[in-house]
């Protein structure tokens, strides 16, 4: 029983964690453009990259 | 934003642009890249959910500007109003509830399932103290949406689905954590939780519809034509907004443009086109001294216009006052679900009282039969209610987005399956709205003469010129070589084609719109343009009749042109309609008994379509008739008003059936709640189970928009 001490903090945690990612990607806009960001991937992007180390 | 951006924004300025056109990751690439090689812009950002551009520039360059450069790439663009403002999500205030409420309900239920398993004595306490401790700071914060809306509406002493909600969340919050504290058996804070996942997921879902249709239409509202070129007294010329004109001024208006502002003509003659604002689609002469409204779109030549009134003195401000009134009208429709509520809380909330009376009768303690009533509630609490409508419209509309058609508002589908009396407006919305030239004529030119005439008419931005332009594209035709090209405005474009003169040009008389197309040493072809019906227009119609919905044409347009629409169409019509009998007949028919549906796309059907019980635009549509329609259909065809309708009705039955099988689960386990065999474990599967087929059964209608 005593690993349980352990183990229910460490579940815990790892909860809140994935909490706090999920509100700081709310945060940072990455929820603003869902349908740009999945077409954003077809560009080529060879030409530009300097541009895409900006954003 | 990093600190670039930031760097770069105080060097210049930041624009957003709205960019309707915008649809794939190829408009992204170009809008980006072409928008980088202009000098003064720093960065591009293309947002494709929003439709919208945000570029970072110098301040020498103005929106104008930029709206010149995206035309050069082949996006047409409008500057937003006001400064960077956001659009209002309505998924951002509930998706951090939705957060907490998810990551707690599964942690509790994790601990739950330990103490089913058979966790006792200390260990259970300890998972219990464990569970509270999560369970009660997260129910507050994610119950919130629910106790706000609970409480504005109890205040007001009326009742909705989310009274019952939180009365059964905060009972069983309160009650599990009374039994933490002296140690008992049973909590029922993974139930609570759960319950507030499911209900702010679809409430999430429902939010997320919402806001996509209404980015959509966002996109198709143009922001800008809103503005004028001022004419100033040294004969400069300058861009200001609609706002910043005043009485006195003078704009010169080109042609193809829109009048920002009511005024009367100084300088030049030309021909109007009012459709937009009064359905008339005859062209309206303008000349010196003549009287012109804001929102017409000046056909022939350009004219010098002296702003007569602005604000609240024209006629655009008579509509809104009018279109106010209506919108006040359609508020007071009560939702099903609420209507639904109105019933299922007194009924679920005298069980409970019956049943803590009962139980008192039969000789149980308070504490026992005060914990027996609780867990009535709390098994009564309507998960699977909760959802049967948020998911069924969910799925419908998404279902409608697909097949082009845009769902604005919750309630829109339910009013919409009721209708039985449809309304049509005649230009724009039976017909396309444009001038489309006559396609017997243009199978008879020559293909040589052909390839001449869209020449000629790709070097004018007049809409006659575009719409022909468009016209002879769609047959495959190809353009000749023309030299010494030029377009003297209100007479036409004139060019040279192998060493003879060629000319698309006014004629000199004709009855309606119609152009002249001049090849030296031929006879001249008049090519007649002419507002034809949408294409399947009789099929919609036709399609609507078997649905029980019958329509007539309500046309602001003279009697002889709506007569032919009317002939063509077999419909009943009534013509030269003002805005305000528009509503009066409205009004006239709901007296009857009948639920309306109004279709309709200008500034005048705008009061009819708020005041109307359900109402549908074509994405054509003045802003006004955006704004104020339920729904609105983005393609050419009519069809889309039987499928809308159909989709409707198709909801509405998943709708009931939901009800039904959220009911029936009721009468499966209330039952076991009055005898007192209510465990938490029961409840948690009985509502995951009752949640569950409410969501099946509602995907069914994924399908529905495609009949």
């Amino acid at each position: 029983m005593n690993v349980l001490a352990f183990l229910i903090p460490v579940a815990l945690l790892l909860g809140l964690a994935g909490l706090g990612a999920f509100f700081w990607s709310m945060k940072s806009g990455q929820f603003d453009d869902l349908d740009g960001a999945a077409n954003r991937i077809l560009i080529d992007d060879e030409e530009d990259e300097d541009e895409e180390r900006k954003e | 934003m990093t600190a670039l951006a930031q760097e770069l924004r105080g060097q210049g300025e930041e624009t957003v642009l709205a960019v309707p056109g915008m649809h794939c990751a190829g408009c992204i690439s170009s809008i980006e890249r072409g928008l980088k090689g202009v000098a003064g812009i720093h960065s591009a950002r293309a947002n494709l959910s929003a439709r919208q551009v945000t570029i970072a520039h110098d301040a020498s360059l103005k929106a104008r500007d930029l709206v010149v450069e995206l035309d050069r790439i082949g996006f047409e663009a409008q500057p937003r109003k006001g400064p960077l403002k956001q659009s209002q999500s309505a998924v951002r205030p509930l998706l951090a509830p939705l957060a907490v409420a998810a990551f707690a309900a599964l942690n509790v239920m994790l601990l739950s399932v330990s103490v089913w398993s058979g966790a006792e004595g200390s260990t259970r306490l300890m998972f219990h103290w464990i569970s509270a401790l999560i369970a009660v700071p997260a129910i507050t914060y994610a119950g919130m949406p629910f106790f706000k809306s609970a409480w504005g509406a109890v205040r007001r002493g009326r009742t909705n689905m989310d009274v019952p909600i939180s009365l059964g969340v905060i009972i069983a919050t309160a009650l599990s954590f009374y039994e933490v504290v002296v140690g008992g058996a049973d909590a029922w804070f993974d139930g609570a939780l759960m319950l507030l996942t499911f209900l702010l997921a679809g409430r999430v879902l429902d939010a997320m519809m919402r806001d996509r249709a209404r980015t959509g239409v966002d996109a198709l509202l143009s922001q800008a034509g809103q503005g004028a070129m001022v004419v100033a007294d040294d004969g400069t010329l300058e861009w200001k907004k609609a706002e910043e004109l005043l009485p006195g001024m003078i704009m010169r208006v080109a042609a193809g443009e829109r009048l920002a502002a009511d005024g009367t003509i100084i300088a030049g003659s030309t021909r109007f086109d009012q459709a937009l604002l009064t359905g008339e689609s005859a062209p309206v002469p303008g000349a010196r001294d003549d009287a012109v409204l804001a929102g017409t779109l000046n056909l022939d030549a350009p004219v010098d216009v002296q702003v007569s009134a602005i604000g609240q003195d024209t006629t655009l401000a008579e509509i809104a006052r009018l279109m106010e009134a209506a919108a006040q009208d359609r508020s007071k429709y009560v939702r099903i679900a609420d209507r639904a509520a109105r019933l299922y809380a007194p009924a679920v909330h005298s069980l409970a009282a019956l049943t803590f009376a009962g139980w008192m009768i039969a000789g149980a303690g308070w504490y026992q039969s005060l914990v027996i009533a609780i867990s009535v509630l709390i098994i009564t609490c309507p998960c699977a209610l909760g959802l049967a409508v948020p998911v069924a419209q969910v799925v419908a509309s998404g279902a409608l987005m697909r097949a082009g058609i845009m769902v604005k508002d919750g309630s829109a589908l339910e009013r919409l399956a009721k209708v039985d009396r449809a309304l049509l407006d005649k230009t724009g919305t039976l017909t396309r709205g444009q001038p489309v030239p006559d396609p017997s004529l243009l199978d008879s030119l020559p293909s040589d003469a052909a390839s001449v005439a869209l020449s000629l008419a790709s070097h004018s931005r007049h809409p006659i010129s575009r719409a022909l332009a468009d016209a002879l594209t769609a047959r495959r035709c190809r353009a000749a070589e023309l030299a010494d090209v030029q377009e003297r405005a209100g007479e036409g474009v004139f060019a040279l084609w192998h060493g003879e003169q060629v000319a698309l040009r006014r004629p000199e008389t004709s009855n309606g719109i119609a152009v002249m197309l001049e090849i030296a040493g031929r006879p001249a072809w008049l090519i007649p343009f002419a507002d034809r019906l949408r294409p399947d227009a009789g099929e919609a119609l036709a399609r609507l009749a078997t649905m029980g919905v019958d329509a007539s044409i309500l046309s602001g347009d003279q009697r002889a042109s709506v007569d032919n629409v009317a002939r063509e169409t077999g419909l009943p019509a009534q013509a030269e309609a003002s805005p305000q009998d528009k509503q009066d007949l409205i009004v006239e028919l709901q007296k009857a008994g009948h639920q309306v549906l109004m279709v309709g796309d200008g500034l005048n059907d705008g009061p009819a379509l708020a005041m109307a019980n359900s109402s549908i635009a074509p994405g054509s549509a003045s802003d006004v008739g955006l704004q104020a329609s339920d729904l609105v259909f983005i393609q050419q065809s009519l069809l889309a008003l039987p499928r809308a309708v159909h989709t409707a009705r198709a909801t509405m039955r998943v709708v009931k059936q939901n009800f039904a099988l959220a009911i029936g689960y009721n009468m499966f386990a209330v039952p076991l709640a009055i005898a007192g065999l209510v465990t938490p474990m029961i409840a948690a599967l009985a509502m995951s189970m009752s949640s569950l087929v409410v969501v099946a059964n509602s995907l069914r209608l994924a399908r529905a928009a495609r009949k």
